[in-house]
């Protein structure tokens, strides 16, 4: 009865959020939309690293790097092959998959800590690499690549807003995010997500019980890194302008912080993980031009105090003493 | 003529005169009205360039001295001055936030090559004037192409160009090695200093040598440019790679009459570190007054500057480079906003911005700033100076246009 119950709120509330999110960019300005687009991406570049990180119990502290090669491609296709800036996704999953899959197959000699340099080493490479001369008639070397916004193909008008640049490229984002979080959610919700699991719960059990280990550790570091570079395409579109310094060491430092303050081995976390990303730099420098990196660091102890089990273990907390007030 | 806070006055008077039989032509784009007017500013507060975050905050305490003794025409300078960490894509979202969220009349400078670059077409596009941008690349003064988008500090190329000048002048039949940097920085420098030297620069330049970002170090460039039989180096490196060739040159014993670009020309990070023995006797180009230096830390200009720092800035160091810019470069944007009286459109700021001859207290004596239709290269003039061991020590003309 009650779990009936629930079921029904869910696709209640389910349905709302997704009107609101339909009807929302028509209610904000250009700029914030823009915003809540990169909100999305890195939702869902977070969601690349949980796969790995939180499933897997694989550390990454080079998912930047994945994140940049995504960009890059999508931006390369774009400016030098004129292919239509929704074809570069898929061509953007696949290049970082089989980079990733190529990354993590010496990765599983790497357990913990050591894996988790093996990547930083490659973050803190990459926008070095990016600016080598031998590839520059590609890449634009430290000038980097110009894009064009996507164009919306039809005109519409809602509340007396018409569609723009900006809120068609919500759409597209929009629905590139909800496919990526299905196809997650299908995936780590059956067999193969149990298999995560329990790779990273008990590697030994795991074996015994028939699961292969280094298929699976790689595929999922492919997978990973898939998800992070399409979400880097989309931001390179988004922004349109790649550059090597947009994609530092931090960016990887940042996902990892978006997983871990989202919640580990959550899809839902993923969302809370890109508003983190997005939103709390732009407080910090409100707060103080001095130190927004010092008051960066105090709002993220803060939170962690708060919520040691990230924003969803918080909700999950919240949610089971309602539910033991109600029943009781 | 000097530009005292007298003369200020009584231009600004002048303006007001002026502008006072049209005061019924008030002319306002977003971003400006009867009481305010709203600048954007972006600078690195954070990640790896933060030192240079120290000039925001320098324009920031020169505009609040600016409001406290009536502001601009009677309106009153707000800065919003946000943080990109030097991330280009961050600057995007910022500048979109100052002028569509904030809207800003202008934004004013914004602070680094790449984060700037990201910027560039959209600030054309949605023609925002992007103005006295803090780089020295010569692509930001392309008026033809991108007419909203202004430099401010001598460009790269023309820095070079007073290198050659001085070269012609005091020693026409040098043979001269270049080093620089493979990037679009170093290529920069290069034209620059070509061009200088015209028609002699293919007989005077005996050897070239380029290295990487990524190298660990440019000895075995050094030693190859000595065998080549070079008189005269210019040296076109970043600061690592500048105390790097001077020592390794040093260490070789390769004395050649030794230019280095003024990127490289910070006494404590570069010509110390080489060694003293090395570094003296190198050239490089200033345009502004050097804060440490005794022949400046006098009369009304000085006097001004520290009044300045002890009210409004007294958290800022008083022989930081970064302050007397700052001040300057703020100097240049209100000279602007005052020229552009009532008319106060986007417009009107470029157009102004492109009509400036002026000098300013801090710029050192003879540099100017000076722009025209054609001419979005503000300061282009500097003067050459000696490192003697301790510092740097002026000499000889000023050169440039």
């Amino acid at each position: 009865m009650n779990q009936a119950s629930d079921r029904k709120w869910f696709w209640i509330g389910s349905a709302l959020v997704l009107v609101a999110l339909l009807v929302l960019p028509f209610l904000l300005k250009n700029y914030r939309v823009f915003q809540l687009n990169l909100v999305m991406v890195y939702a869902v570049a977070v969601l690349g690293l949980n796969i790995l990180t939180g499933f897997n119990g694989q550390f990454s502290l080079g998912h930047g790097a994945f994140y940049a090669f995504g960009a890059y491609t999508a931006a390369i296709l774009m400016d030098k092959f004129g292919v239509p800036y929704w074809a570069t996704l898929p061509v953007a999953f696949v290049v970082c998959f089989v980079f990733g899959t190529l990354i993590g197959f010496p990765a599983l000699r790497l357990a913990g800590h050591f894996l988790a340099l093996a990547t930083f080493a490659l973050a803190v490479a990459v926008p070095q690499l990016l600016k080598y001369k031998g590839i520059e008639a590609w890449t634009g070397g430290v000038q980097g690549i110009v894009l064009s916004k996507p164009q919306p193909p039809f005109e519409f008008r809602l509340f007396d807003q018409a569609l723009s640049p900006d809120r068609w490229l919500y759409f597209f984002t929009l629905f590139v995010t909800l496919v990526m979080f299905l196809l997650a959610w299908n995936l780590l919700r059956g067999r193969v997500g149990r298999a995560l699991v329990a790779i990273r719960d008990h590697p030994i059990a795991a074996t015994a019980m028939g699961i292969n280990l280094p298929v699976f550790k790689t595929l999922t570091f492919g997978t990973s890194a898939g998800f992070t570079g399409l979400a880097g395409a989309l931001g390179g579109i988004a922004v349109a302008y790649v550059s090597p310094d947009s994609f530092t060491a931090n960016l990887s430092i940042f996902l990892l912080v978006g997983v871990v303050v989202g919640g580990l081995a959550s899809i839902p976390g993923a969302i809370f993980g890109g508003l983190f990303i997005q939103f709390v730099p732009n407080i910090a420098d409100e707060i103080s031009k001095s130190a927004p990196a010092a008051i960066y660091g105090v709002l993220l102890i803060g939170l962690m105090y708060l919520m040691p089990g990230g924003v969803m273990g918080g909700v999950h907390r919240l949610w089971a003493r309602l539910r033991a007030r109600t029943e009781g | 003529m000097k530009l005292t806070s007298i003369t200020l006055a009584l231009a600004s008077v002048a303006a007001l005169a002026i502008s006072g039989t049209a005061w019924a032509q008030k002319k306002y784009d977003p971003g400006a009205s009867d009481k305010e007017i709203l600048i954007g500013g972006i600078s690195p507060y954070s990640g790896p360039a933060s030192a240079y975050g120290a000039i925001g905050k320098a324009i920031s305490a020169y505009f609040d001295k600016v409001n406290a003794e009536g502001g601009v025409n009677g309106r009153r300078i707000k800065f919003i001055s946000v943080d990109d960490g030097y991330n280009p894509a961050k600057t995007v979202e910022q500048a979109r936030k100052l002028v569509e969220q904030e809207e800003v009349l202008l934004l004013f400078q914004t602070l680094g090559t790449p984060p700037n670059s990201a910027i560039h077409k959209y600030m054309n596009d949605r023609k925002v004037p992007q103005l006295f941008v803090a780089t020295g690349a010569t692509k930001w003064g392309d008026p033809k192409n991108f007419p909203w988008t202004m430099g401010w500090q001598p460009n790269y190329q023309s820095e070079a160009r007073n290198y050659a000048a001085h070269i012609l002048d005091t020693k026409p039949n040098a043979k001269i090695a270049v080093l620089y940097q493979n990037d679009d920085y170093g290529k920069d420098y290069l034209k620059g200093f070509e061009d200088g030297l015209g028609d002699k620069a293919k007989t005077m330049i005996v050897a070239k040598a380029t290295y990487e970002v990524t190298d660990p170090t440019v000895d075995s460039q050094i030693v190859s440019l000595k065998a080549s039989g070079a008189d005269t180096f210019f040296n076109i490196t970043t600061p690592k790679f500048a105390a790097q060739a001077i020592k390794k040159a040093g260490e070789i014993g390769w004395k050649p009459t030794h230019y280095l670009n003024s990127v490289s020309n910070a006494t404590g990070t570069v010509m110390l570190p080489a060694g003293v023995e090395n570094s003296t006797g190198i050239i490089s180009a200033f345009y502004i007054k050097d804060p440490t230096d005794p022949q400046f830390q006098k009369g009304k200009e000085w006097d001004d500057f520290v009044a300045f720092m002890k009210k409004y800035h007294p958290t800022g160091a008083m022989n930081d480079n970064f302050n007397v810019y700052g001040y300057t470069v703020g100097q240049t944007m209100v000279e602007v906003l005052k020229k552009a009286g009532d008319n106060l459109t986007r417009e009107n700021i470029m157009k102004q911005a492109a009509n400036l001859d002026m000098t300013l207290p801090m710029l050192l004596p003879g540099v100017n700033i000076k722009t025209g239709p054609d001419d979005f290269f503000p300061i282009e003039r500097e003067q050459l100076a000696t490192f003697n061991g301790k510092s740097w020590e002026l000499f000889g003309k000023v050169y440039g246009r």
